[in-house]
């Protein structure tokens, strides 16, 4: 509790004495380019095996006389937009940008370059952390599109690779009763999680105490952490909004 | 001028400060000495306001810095230039970038004049032509002088150096000491300088001011640091055999 009390705080401090907003459109561009553009690949090929694998494994446990093979391609986008790809991508990207915000701001506290911010009048909480928010917020989401078109089309091309369903078969599930909810469901997770993986993860960097070792304490503090946080918002958004 | 009133400090219950007060002078460089874990980076940090003193104040020219409005605190750290015991260089920005990022944050100056400042701050620290290299590329020494041209860039009336020769050889810990010095006297800075090294204390201490277990016992100069009768000062001083050799 005195943790979370703490974090509550850290993220108030946040919003108190910000550097002019040019400051920080400039600091979110090079953040999005770090958040967003480097991800790409990583979400790229989770999301393309993961849309692959969701194929194969539906077409072998469902697939029966009574049942349609546009069966598979109706679960793999439902499976897809409800929860592969808003959250495992979210644990993906806990795993990689959590980590190195952690990391980075981490070293900055024990090489005194937070110090440093805060003796020249800057109040670097908010420099630093802001602009890795606001860039999270941004790119996340998109990630998420384009994770869930990447995973869908994964599905597609395994499904036809492997022959356990038509192409045609596979376009027309994906179409049958489609419940266009589940858009600005997946959306509303991607922004909340964005959210949870930058904060999280840098008030674990941000408050490192230490040499090398807790640095990297700190890193899968903020994965762990995420990663919790992830899935404590999943059950409640699901619960609150479905 | 920095003048500190009765600075006390606690971690958890251990006092570290025990009501230490005293006046740093404008245009020349003050010392702070002691032995390691004596609290001399602790009434640092408490003089840069990066910790709050438990009781005491800190007035920088007679301004309230601990008690002080949030705007006169920030207008305050703005005339402040620090250098940390490592650089604390910004790993990301080359030595241009760092040297200008103050500028960047605190004044409207455009490109041309910013560059200008850059340039002539690297020229006082000598570094000419050094503009384009990052921080992994110096060595221990010019990290710290490209630390103190960031320090000075912004006119700082108040220059705060936290061990500014550890880790160095002798030859560049002297050469660092000679650059704090002529800059303070050049810029008429007030200038506050924590360090344990007798060669820094013979060399640039005009106003020392002696830390042991966190209390104050003695001030002085480098003139009459050897006359002192503090057993703790002695003890201090003449820890190694040169210094032994000297007195005897």
């Amino acid at each position: 509790m005195k943790n979370f009390g703490k974090y509550i705080i850290f993220i108030s401090s946040l919003f108190k004495r910000r550097e002019p907003f040019k400051t920080y459109v400039n600091l979110s561009i090079g953040e999005c380019i770090k958040i967003g553009y480097e991800s790409l690949f990583i979400v790229a090929i989770v999301s393309v095996f993961m849309g692959a694998v969701t194929t194969i494994q539906t077409a072998f446990n469902l697939v029966g006389p009574l049942i349609p093979d546009y069966t598979i391609s109706l679960v793999v986008r439902d499976m897809t937009l409800l929860e592969l790809s808003p959250t495992i991508i979210a644990i993906v990207f806990a795993g990689k940008v959590g980590s190195n915000i952690a990391g980075e701001l981490g070293t900055m506290r024990i090489s005194e370059q937070i110090d440093a911010l805060e003796v020249m009048g800057i109040n670097s909480s908010s420099y630093l952390v802001l602009p890795k928010i606001i860039a999270s917020i941004l790119m996340y989401p998109m990630l998420v599109i384009m994770s869930a078109f990447l995973a869908i089309l994964g599905g597609y091309l395994a499904g036809i690779f492997t022959e356990v369903i038509a192409g045609e078969e596979y376009i027309y599930g994906l179409r049958y009763e489609f419940n266009s909810f589940n858009i600005p469901f997946a959306l509303i997770k991607a922004y909340v999680f964005a959210f949870l993986v930058a904060s999280i993860s840098s008030f674990q960097g941000y408050y490192t105490t230490g040499g090398a070792l807790e640095i990297g304490k700190s890193s899968t503090q903020a994965v762990t952490k995420s990663c919790i946080a992830i899935l404590i918002a999943d059950y409640v958004l699901a619960q609150t909004l479905l | 001028m920095v003048e500190i009133k009765c600075i006390n400090k606690s971690f958890d219950k251990k006092q570290i400060l025990f009501d230490i007060s005293g006046k740093f002078l404008k245009g020349k460089t003050n010392l702070i000495i002691g032995a390691s874990g004596t609290g001399k980076s602790v009434l640092l940090k408490c003089l840069v306001g990066l910790l709050n003193p438990d009781i005491g104040e800190v007035l920088f020219d007679k301004r309230n810095f601990t008690n002080g409005s949030k705007n006169l605190i920030t207008e305050i750290r703005r005339e402040i230039g620090m250098l940390f015991q490592g650089g604390a260089l910004f790993d990301s920005k080359n030595v241009e970038e760092n040297i200008m990022f103050p500028l960047n944050i605190l004044t409207k100056l455009n490109p041309k004049e910013k560059l200008e400042k850059v340039n002539h701050c690297l020229k006082l620290v000598g570094l000419e032509d050094m503009n384009s290299k990052m921080p992994a590329e110096l060595s221990g020494g010019m990290k710290k002088r490209v630390g103190i041209a960031r320090a000075i860039v912004n006119d700082s009336k108040y220059l705060f150096c936290d061990e500014p020769n550890s880790g160095l050889d002798p030859l560049t810990a002297i050469k660092i000491d000679n650059l704090i010095q002529k800059l303070t006297h050049d810029l008429n800075t007030t200038t506050i300088v924590v360090t344990h090294d007798m060669n820094s204390v013979m060399e640039i201490g005009e106003k020392i001011m002696f830390l042991h277990e966190g209390k104050k016992l003695w001030e002085g100069d480098n003139k009459n640091i050897f006359k002192s009768k503090v057993k703790e000062l002695n003890k201090f001083i003449f820890s190694n055999r040169l210094m032994k050799k000297i007195k005897n």
